[in-house]
């Protein structure tokens, strides 16, 4: 079968496309799409490329920033108002990958990979998804729980999150081959405070289970507390209990799960 | 099967084909204008072998589509040097011993001339970023990185403990 | 760079011309430019694509092959099985002048490692390729499988390789290659301390950035150009010669260029299947890895088990030595018994020891065939070794470098292979490394000589 290349200029007519064809694929910045056809698998024969100018944009209103799926991590790199985000987006694989990559490509990437979705969910971030009948909403923790159940045809054409204080945000990833290997695992935290005392907690892990979760027990056991070493332990001990990390070239699964409250309590204590 | 048309400028030239569906940029390279110097280490996006510039920035052919190359501007290792005389950072490589099997060259060439074209001073950690998406299985990446740094006119070795070690090494 | 002139003063011409110079390599020039013309370099009109279908099983009988829906598949231009191959066992041992032959070019009875290649389909695409390669259907009855060395020798262990008739290689020596030197029993009974440690190694990819592979362009004259990434051309011509019954000067062979080589290109695997198809369908034919079989499929360095058991007295003289060795071979042999045979012959490594016993085993098992690395059969030989003389040192509280000085050969003493040593240098590129890595040593051992034994 001969491989075609479709393009659209309208995500609704795309995502009818989609939902047909059971071949057909969206193609982003093709790291995870054109690999695999280069790689021999036949299920894919016909690249969807979505051409509206909004997925390649970036809309930054008060502090709610919205970013097109077709944003790459290059561009997030190089632009001002996500200074935040820069580092994050500078880990994600060499020059060739970040020129590459994209925003909606990242939240469908197998863990250990989508770091950029990690920093995400700590961001109250809203996934905006056309499908076939027009476009809908979810939160990006729910997202992520139902990723590989979406209904065919469905689009992820922008992410939607607030801007938050520079200094509430935190992010740190660990990778054995440096610079910009493969996570071993990633944090990313939101810590808002009021007098001293943590009023918000969000923490987000990548590569502890099949897609960035928020961890909700550490997130409860920060809160309220002031960030002593001491609350720092107490909520970073049992961390790693309930995660579901892989074991992959990178690392073990028990590797994992052992160096996760030690990277904690590092950035928790920056 | 139907062709489609694709058209784009590479190492300067116009160049129009007829190309199947879905090729990527690095058989449109390889195969259809005649130009091997990008190579196919992996074809997963992960080695670097197959670094061009499309725009100014570096990308990776062999998953990128030659459909989405339209009206763009190419630049590979043939276009560095028309004549006798290499581009400084060809010739870099050379005085450096930064080729062994000379495999992964033209990725490192190619990622280096982005970087060096955006920032023509870099630092040592910014040309270990520019060429963190190439592998290098034969030189243990020193050679090639001095080599860059050279170049740029940049302190071959940065703060004092690696300048130490480096040193050593001479 | 500076060159050591004081040590064997006396042996030295002082007509050094090259060493020492600083020279360009010859091939740079070409890399820089990206004209350096590797295998896949090469612009073949009409070229055909084949890719190869491969045991899912770690082992198993082949019922039945049934390769008809990819023959009829469009953009397939033949489909070619065990009954195509006119001599279908690689000839690898037989061009060193030992045997047996164990590995079909193409599986017919039983796959013995997962991925062992069964059908190679050619197409006039690589998508078709891998098309048609999903639709050839093998019908497998799955056996057990052996993993580990020393399972592999256990009785009852399931037979991996029927062309020996037993999991391991047969040298003229035995089961294994013995080196023998003294009385190890006597020399342990003399014994202050005596340890025994055992060293385990991985298989190690060499993973080069250039996938192994190879173009076959039929010429005019009724000869067959191959263009290849090997690193043993002649080697290789010669085993093609064989297993198509081509005579040798029908082959011309094109390289001398790898991608990255390592010791990894050198089993002959892709080149007489690539030059079949070509000659079976009279169209140049390219095989070239992708990187899943470059990493997985292709062979590796060998994973090695390595006992060694010691004598040692109080003043830090090993006065036994042990080794046994399992290589593990995987399914089939391809160098590997030369390389067990080359650890043999490195054990006990650089030291005077007045007896030593010595047994490499080549084992076959389920897995990746292995083969050549850099240090082919004594690397890890050696990592195992000098931990070992780490250990040892650390027993009777001696630094490790001045216990290797008391235990290394010098010229005149006997190795544990009967030969006298002759040429040693060992104590002089310790004393020199002493001072580079800042290691110091007591002065006498500063005084030591690899020409005499005293101290």
């Amino acid at each position: 079968m001969t491989l075609s290349y479709q393009t659209f200029s309208e995500p609704q007519a795309a995502s009818r496309f989609l939902a047909e064809r059971r071949d057909a694929w969206l193609l982003g910045g093709g790291t995870i799409l054109v690999r695999r056809v280069n790689e021999g698998d036949i299920s894919i024969s016909t690249y969807v490329r979505l051409l509206t100018p909004e997925l390649k944009q970036i809309h930054v209103a008060d502090n709610t920033v919205r970013l097109g799926a077709g944003v790459t991590m290059a561009t997030i790199a190089k632009t001002p108002v996500l200074a935040f985000l820069a580092p994050i987006a500078r880990s994600i694989g060499g020059p060739g990958v970040r020129s590459a990559a994209t925003v909606g490509g990242n939240l469908f990437a197998r863990s250990p990979h989508g770091d950029f979705g990690v920093a995400l969910l700590v961001l109250d971030a809203v996934v905006c998804i056309e499908g076939p009948e027009g476009c809908n909403e979810l939160d990006l923790e729910t997202f992520f729980k139902s990723r590989r159940q979406l209904a065919r045809g469905s689009i992820v054409t922008a992410v939607r999150f607030r801007r938050p204080m520079p200094e509430n945000f935190r992010f740190v990833k660990i990778s054995r081959v440096k610079p910009n290997g493969a996570a071993v695992l990633s944090i990313a935290a939101l810590l808002s405070r009021t007098e001293g005392h943590v009023s918000a907690a969000r923490i987000a892990l990548g590569a502890m289970a099949n897609t960035p979760v928020r961890a909700h027990n550490l997130e409860a056991a920060l809160k309220e507390t002031t960030l002593t070493p001491r609350d720092i332990e107490r909520a970073v001990v049992s961390a790693a209990a309930g995660t579901t990390p892989s074991s992959d070239a990178i690392a073990s699964e028990w590797y994992r799960k052992a160096v996760l409250p030690v990277h904690l309590r590092r950035l928790l204590s920056t | 099967m139907t062709k489609v048309p694709v058209q784009m400028t590479v190492n300067g030239e116009e160049r129009a084909e007829f190309v199947d569906s879905g090729m990527t940029l690095l058989k449109f390279l390889r195969d259809k204008i005649g130009d091997l110097t990008a190579k196919a280490g992996c074809l997963q996006g992960t080695c670097g072998t197959c670094t061009v510039l499309i725009d100014g920035e570096p990308r990776l052919a062999c998953v990128t589509l030659v459909e989405d190359c339209r009206s763009g501007t190419i630049e590979t290792v043939s276009g560095l040097s028309e004549d006798a005389e290499l581009h400084p950072l060809q010739q870099a490589l050379l005085d450096h011993f930064a080729a062994q099997c000379g495999f992964c060259t033209p990725g490192m060439l190619m990622a280096a001339k982005a970087l060096l074209d955006s920032n023509p001073h870099p630092d040592r950690a910014e040309v270990e970023d520019a060429l963190s998406g190439n592998i290098c299985r034969c030189t243990g990446y020193e050679p090639i990185i001095r080599a860059v740094l050279s170049v740029s006119g940049s302190n071959a070795c940065g703060d004092t403990a690696e300048r130490e070690r480096c040193d050593g090494n001479k | 760079m500076e060159i050591s002139k004081s040590y064997f003063a006396d042996e030295r011409h002082g007509d050094f011309k090259e060493i020492g110079q600083s020279r360009q390599r010859s091939d740079t020039a070409g890399h820089v430019r990206g004209i350096t013309p590797f295998y896949a370099d090469r612009h073949v009109p009409g070229l055909l694509h084949l890719r190869m279908v491969r045991s899912p099983h770690h082992h198993a009988r082949i019922l039945r092959i049934d390769a008809s829906a990819a023959e009829r598949h469009p953009g397939v231009k033949r489909v070619i099985t065990a009954m195509d191959v006119p001599h279908n066992v690689y000839t690898v041992l037989s061009l060193i002048n030992i045997g047996p032959e164990d590995e079909p070019v193409l599986a017919f009875d039983k796959v013995r490692w997962l991925g062992e290649p069964v059908v190679a389909v050619v197409a006039d695409s690589e998508r078709s390729a891998y098309e048609a390669a999903a639709l050839v259907r093998v019908d497998y009855e799955e056996l057990p499988a052996v993993f580990d060395v020393e399972d592999a020798l256990k009785p009852g262990a399931p037979l991996v390789n029927e062309y020996h008739g037993q999991n391991y290689y047969r040298y003229d020596s035995g089961a294994s290659r013995k080196v023998r030197l003294g009385d190890v029993e006597a020399g342990f009974q003399k014994a202050d301390y005596i340890i025994e440690e055992r060293y385990d190694s991985s298989p190690i990819e060499h993973a080069p950035t250039e996938t192994t592979g190879c173009i076959a362009v039929p010429d005019q004259n009724n000869r067959l150009t191959c263009y290849t990434g090997t690193q043993a051309i002649f080697f290789t011509l010669d085993n093609a010669s064989i297993i198509l019954d081509v005579p040798g000067q029908r082959l011309h062979f094109v390289g001398g260029t790898a991608g990255g080589g390592f010791g990894g290109k050198v089993d002959c695997t892709v080149e007489p299947i690539t030059l079949l198809a070509a000659m079976l369908t009279g169209r140049p034919v390219a095989f070239i890895y992708n990187r899943y079989e470059e990493m997985q499929i292709s062979s590796a360095r060998a994973a090695e088990r390595i006992y060694i058991k010691d004598g040692l007295t109080k003043d830090g003289r090993i006065v036994a030595r042990r080794v046994r060795c399992y290589v593990d071979s995987g399914a089939y042999s391809r160098h590997s018994p030369y390389g067990a045979q080359k650890a043999a012959a490195h054990f006990p490594g650089p030291y005077t020891i007045p007896n030593v016993e010595i047994d490499c085993y080549c084992v076959y098992t389920n897995r990746t065939p292995s083969s050549a690395m850099r240090g082919f059969g004594v690397t890890i030989a050696d990592f195992a070794l000098e931990v070992q003389m780490d250990k040892l040192a650390r027993l009777v509280a001696m630094d490790p470098l001045e216990f290797r000085f008391i235990n290394a050969y010098r010229d005149g003493d006997m190795k544990a292979h009967r030969q006298l040593t002759e040429g040693a240098a060992l104590i002089e590129c310790m004393q020199e490394a002493s001072t580079w890595a800042n290691w110091p040593v007591d002065s006498r051992y500063l005084k030591m000589s690899s020409r005499e034994r005293k101290g």
